[in-house]
């Protein structure tokens, strides 16, 4: 189970609309327990794949670095991933997976639907639709899968 | 000094977030840690002992990767090394993706009635513009189809074909013309199709596709189409769909009727969950060998083009699960249900296709690669050019035709003639004791009325490889071709 504050939850699916039609990325940072992974914090992170943003994400590993460092300092760990998908279903593609390296970690999946409208000066109206998240299980590189996991949105104790 | 190892890695290292090791230069620094922790090595290096691709290993705020000593640079006790797998992913593909591009003026007044739309609209236009179709042939489906999507405004269209245009394929190829006769079949159609749009990306594969190139063809496409008229060809386009993820909008004909259909989706069937194993060869005959109505491919290649433009917009129902069977001559349109079959060997739970196989074999034809094939199921293919000599040589060989009267009319070499279906009823006409080569119009009935009476008793029977149309190419070009 992945267990994440209203208001973290909330931050990520903005965070979808704010970039649309781009994907956004981020990091979820927090503590495991018993199996869960319990969200403090939900970090945005920069796209870094300009050639492809509309449908590939990728977070510099500078990034990952820094973020990493920040979460030690407040005695806490990586515990997932998150991104959108503009358009298309919160489930995870096959890129996802071939991607995804992490094992043991939450990676949370946004649709984020959208429209280009004319009329306006081609306002862009998007809207954050079903959230997702995927537990990445397995060994290693050979047997890694993501695997389907519930959310339960509840104050999290330390979150902020 | 001091290695960070991410949470995923952690169950390696007794759950220790921080792992002290000593040594001098990064390689040193790694190879203690994956000393001390063995079951790290295998997560971190490939078995070539590479560091795996997804792997990044940072000295202090530096990818060891572009250091000039890489991984021997020096390190010291206070230095930091990070090991940081990597984080990406994305949506399935960019074909119904937004792009940010915008619309020119000119493209505005192009494409304005699909604008006016609100299921297209200028989303819509800007999703067609971006999006990627493969079209395997410019032949009877693939000339409607190309012609359409150039004008709907698919922003790159590739097309598969090796063909030259023959008089033959001006009946229902629209997109080339009289004076096209002799040019190859993509330069004609790029014409035609950057004549109604130049803003279309044409890109030209002149070859045959196959199971070595269809993997690297597809890759840089979302939707492919299939318009071919063989089965390898339409087993390996499904199996190359299913392998790489990609919907195939697919349609064929024969005659009056035609079927179509989207398979590959990771949620619908493939064509083997239709048809698990092609037909026996020559049971089906081909269009050059049963005929087509011209206007039967210009109907199935829009209803291709069709689905392939809802693919593209995420609009309306696909054909996925359904088989649409359309009869030209009573005009009749029925529709069956197809079922994902989990047992499939491409799409099931458990397949057992892989890769792409050798789809000759497979569909038990002689593989293209090789040679003339001696024998096809204990059949002896004799070629044009050895008929040719045997017969000037005055050898006394008879020739059955097993074609039909209305083609012994338009085109005959000397042969005697009884239908294929004839030939139980008939088979008394025949010596035995001779020599007989079967011939037809390109060696696929001939192959079957040759196992007929090689079971029959018959013990010198040849297959003509190639029909009277190999003999009009081959040897005497005054026999006409249809």
């Amino acid at each position: 189970m992945l267990r994440i504050g209203q208001a973290q939850f909330d931050s990520i699916r903005r965070h979808g609309e704010a970039t649309y039609p781009d994907e956004c990325c981020g990091v979820l940072i927090g503590h495991v327990e018993d199996n869960d992974n319990i969200v403090i914090d939900a970090l945005s992170a920069e796209n870094t794949r300009s050639d492809s943003a509309h449908n590939r994400y990728h977070i510099a590993p500078q990034e990952l670095i820094r973020i990493q460092q920040q979460a030690r300092r407040r005695g806490l760990d990586i515990v997932g991933f998150y991104h959108s998908h503009p358009d298309h279903p919160a489930e995870w593609s096959k890129t996802d997976l071939e991607e995804a390296h992490w094992i043991g970690c939450s990676y949370v999946i946004t649709r984020v639907s959208g429209s280009l409208t004319g009329g306006d000066g081609d306002a862009l109206r998007c809207r954050a639709m079903e959230t997702n998240s995927f537990l990445l299980a397995g060994m290693g590189e050979e047997d890694k899968r993501l695997e389907p996991q519930s959310i339960e949105i509840a104050d999290v104790v330390g979150a902020q | 000094m001091h290695i960070h190892i991410p949470t995923p890695l952690r169950v390696y290292t007794g759950k220790q977030s921080v792992v002290q090791v000593a040594g001098n230069t990064v390689s040193d620094v790694l190879t203690a840690l994956t000393t001390k922790f063995p079951e790290l090595r295998k997560h971190l290096y490939t078995e070539e002992g590479k560091l795996r691709a997804f792997v990044n290993v940072y000295l202090n705020d530096e990818d060891i990767r572009y250091i000039v000593q890489q991984e021997n640079a020096p390190v010291k006790e206070t230095d930091t090394l990070s090991i940081i797998p990597s984080i990406a992913g994305g949506a399935p593909s960019s074909a119904t993706s937004s792009s940010t591009k915008l619309l020119t003026p000119e493209e505005m007044a192009r494409y304005s009635r699909h604008l006016i739309l609100p299921e297209v609209g200028e989303e819509g236009q800007l999703k067609l513009k971006a999006a990627r179709v493969l079209c395997i042939g410019a032949g009877g489906l693939g000339a409607p189809l190309t012609l359409y999507l150039a004008a709907a405004g698919v922003g790159t269209l590739g097309i598969v074909d090796f063909d030259l245009v023959e008089a033959s394929n001006l009946q229902r190829q629209v997109i080339h013309g009289t004076s096209d006769i002799g040019r190859p079949k993509l330069d004609s159609a790029e014409d035609s199709l950057k004549a109604i749009n130049p803003n279309v990306d044409i890109v030209k594969f002149p070859t045959r596709l196959s199971s070595e190139n269809a993997l690297e063809i597809f890759e840089n496409f979302d939707i492919i189409a299939d318009g071919t008229d063989n089965f390898p060809t339409r087993y390996l386009v499904n199996d190359a769909c299913v392998l790489s993820g990609k919907p195939n909008a697919y349609a064929s004909i024969f005659r009056f009727e035609g079927q179509a259909s989207v398979f590959g989706t990771k949620e619908g069937p493939c064509y083997r969950c239709l048809y698990p194993e092609p037909p026996p060869p020559g049971l089906v005959p081909s269009c050059a060998e049963g005929g087509v109505l011209g206007i039967l491919p210009g109907l199935l290649g829009i209803i291709q083009a069709t689905e392939v433009i809802k693919l593209i917009l995420s609009a309306g129902e696909p054909l996925i699960g359904r088989l649409l069977l359309v009869d030209a001559l009573a005009m009749r349109f029925r529709e069956l249900k197809l079922h994902k079959n989990p047992e499939c060997p491409v799409c099931g739970t458990h397949p057992s296709i892989t890769k792409l196989i050798d789809y000759e074999q497979f569909c038990g034809l002689p593989s293209k690669s090789d040679a003339p094939a001696a024998l096809v199921n204990g059949i002896p293919q004799m070629q044009v050019e050895e008929l040719k000599r045997r017969r000037d040589a005055g050898e006394d060989l008879f020739l059955l035709d097993v074609r039909e009267p209305y083609e012994f009319a338009i085109a005959q070499m000397g042969g005697h003639l009884i239908p294929l279906n004839d030939l139980p009823n008939r088979v008394r006409e025949l010596d035995p004791k001779k020599e007989i080569v079967v011939q037809c119009k390109v060696g696929g009935r001939s192959q079957m009325a040759a196992e007929f009476l090689a079971q029959n008793g018959f013990e010198k029977i040849y297959n003509l490889a190639g029909g009277i149309i190999a003999w009009s190419e081959k040897v005497d070009p005054k026999v006409p071709k249809y």
